[in-house]
């Protein structure tokens, strides 16, 4: 019996497979191709105070291994996700995370100690990272004194994990991810989108409403597993990897680089199950290497 | 129940230099597709990441076969074009809502250009199970534009309006000689936004109900993204579970 359980200090996950914040939706829109409860977990779409309509269509632009996404943290807010949300998913046997965002820490803080009275979850994911809002988001996370300074002020109010997305837009993200440390944080997950931009020549206008946005995909994949290793090697808290995982070798090429598990993200929108398969590929590669415990192969680099 | 299905391609037709009729087959049986529902493609193609929405043409049930009537644009359906009998197609299906048929009991379905295509299997529906011979309009830019026309003339009365008059009237679907005397309760519209639009205003003047199936880009086509959103009365909504399919009324346009 091989043994995939990973211990994010202190939260559990069955396996380390979770989903990236934004690319499952609740879990609910994903329950007729994968057994929820297999997963090591899932990060429900990112969650601010109030609702929030985000930006205008077009959101969204296919690039080349890559696209582009400008939703801008569309959401009904806290109150709707406990309300509407939480009672349909709260009994399913697997971590439900909610990833929580803000324009000010006020905000970050108010929405927290919401999460924090959910029993079932266990965790959340603290995004400051998005490059789609005008205020906040991003901003949070491209400098270490305002990391610090929203983390450890969240880290008052909010007693469970505390996960930390962090930003690749930035100069050295080991500063931020130490920052983050520092403050409290439990475990840190990177990275967010890649800020970029694609344009009509026929039209000669942006593709996106918003002229930026994030770029997700196969293509950020070499610069992500990179950033983590850096990351890894920075801090002594749990790293969470994402960028870019499309199938299983992927998933193990971040577990080697220094992650205690992964987030899988845009390869969602392109195999709704492809985070089952991740699964079963990781068991094939234990299997075949004889791992007998996944924690074995982290941070090997 | 939404499910991911390898389909093998049966044929796959040029129908005229840039649109395909893809028709594909699953080994089991199909699920419950309604009209307006649409499906999407995985592109076998190392250049392409995202899959493709593609509206559902027609479905025959006793064949486990559904159509694809496919305007050849950019990369993904370049590499849907290159498909050949026997080669395997992941589709994800059924997707979204669909035409509400209790709209009226004299429609009037208008294609314009590729957006013909989920009209076929609507008005086979309305004939086939409702007993409702509705009334088709079809415009295009020109005669080799009006493709499937012996197909929509099984379950329709067939009018066509081509921009340079080279089959039916002259124009666009808007100035056709059907607006003349309506007899027609109901619309059901698909096409360039523009026309739909237009079509929208039309029906508005004279106070028929009218259902339009919009195209906006997606990635994921299960409500997960938020990429596709449409402004409506009620907000954001998503147009690959919230539609394609909505009634004028509700779009801000």
């Amino acid at each position: 019996m091989v043994n995939t359980i990973v211990d994010l200090n202190g939260l559990k996950l069955k396996n380390p497979i979770l989903t990236a914040s934004g690319t499952f939706g609740y879990g609910t829109e994903y329950s007729d191709f994968v057994d929820l409860e297999k997963l090591g977990g899932f990060i429900v779409k990112g969650t601010t105070i109030n609702h929030k309509e985000g930006n205008p269509y077009p959101r969204m632009a296919e690039t080349a291994s890559g696209m582009l996404n400008a939703v801008g943290l569309q959401n009904k807010g806290v109150n709707y996700f406990k309300s509407k949300i939480y009672p349909e998913i709260e009994n399913l046997d697997t971590n439900i995370i909610v990833n929580v965002s803000g324009s000010s820490i006020e905000d970050y803080i108010a929405c927290s100690e919401i999460v924090n009275d959910l029993s079932h979850i266990p965790a959340i994911e603290l995004n400051i990272s998005c490059p789609n809002v005008k205020e906040g988001g991003m901003a949070f996370g491209t400098s270490a004194k305002a990391a610090f300074d929203v983390v450890s002020q969240v880290r008052k109010a909010y007693g469970k994990h505390l996960m930390v997305k962090l930003s690749p837009n930035v100069t050295d993200i080991t500063e931020i991810a130490k920052a983050a440390e520092d403050a409290g944080a439990d475990s840190v997950s990177l990275v967010n989108t890649f800020m970029g931009m694609a344009i009509d020549i026929n039209t000669q206008k942006p593709l996106l409403s918003t002229i930026t946005g994030g770029l997700s995909g196969p293509c950020i994949k070499p610069i992500a597993l990179r950033m983590v290793w850096q990351v890894a090697k920075a801090v002594n808290i749990p790293v969470v990897g994402l960028g870019g995982i499309m199938n299983a070798a992927d998933a193990i090429e971040f577990m080697l680089a220094g992650a205690s598990a992964i987030q899988v993200g845009t390869a969602n929108f392109i195999d709704p199950d492809i985070t089952i398969k991740i699964l079963d590929g990781i068991h094939e590669y234990m299997k075949e290497h004889n791992i007998d415990d996944i924690n074995d192969i982290v941070g090997i680099i | 129940m939404k499910s991911i299905v390898d389909f093998t391609v049966k044929s796959n037709k040029e129908l005229n230099s840039s649109t395909i009729l893809l028709i594909v087959e699953s080994k089991e049986e199909l699920p419950r597709i309604l009209p307006g529902q649409f499906v999407n493609v995985k592109i076998d193609n190392n250049s392409v990441l995202l899959r493709r929405p593609i509206s559902i043409h027609d479905v025959d049930y006793k064949n486990r076969q559904i159509s694809l009537y496919i305007k050849v644009l950019g990369k993904g359906t370049a590499s849907l074009k290159e498909l050949e009998a026997g080669d395997i197609v992941n589709i994800l299906l059924p997707l979204g809502n669909s035409f509400d048929i209790s709209l009226g009991k004299k429609p009037l379905l208008i294609g314009g250009g590729c957006g013909v295509a989920p009209l076929l299997y609507l008005a086979k529906v309305l004939f086939e199970d409702h007993n409702i011979k509705p009334t088709v309009l079809i415009g295009a830019r020109s005669e080799e534009d009006i493709l499937q026309v012996n197909e929509y003339k099984k379950y329709a009365d067939l009018l066509i309006s081509t921009e340079d008059g080279s089959l039916g009237e002259k124009g666009y679907p808007t100035n056709h000689t059907v607006w003349d005397n309506p007899e027609f309760d109901c619309i059901y519209c698909c096409g360039p936004e523009i026309m739909m639009k237009a079509i929208a205003s039309k029906a508005k003047e004279i106070n028929v109900p009218c259902e339009v199936s919009l195209e906006n880009t997606m990635a994921c086509g299960i409500g997960a993204c938020l990429c596709c959103v449409q402004d409506t009365d009620k907000g954001h909504q998503c147009v690959c579970t919230d539609g394609p399919v909505f009634n004028i009324n509700v779009l801000k346009w």
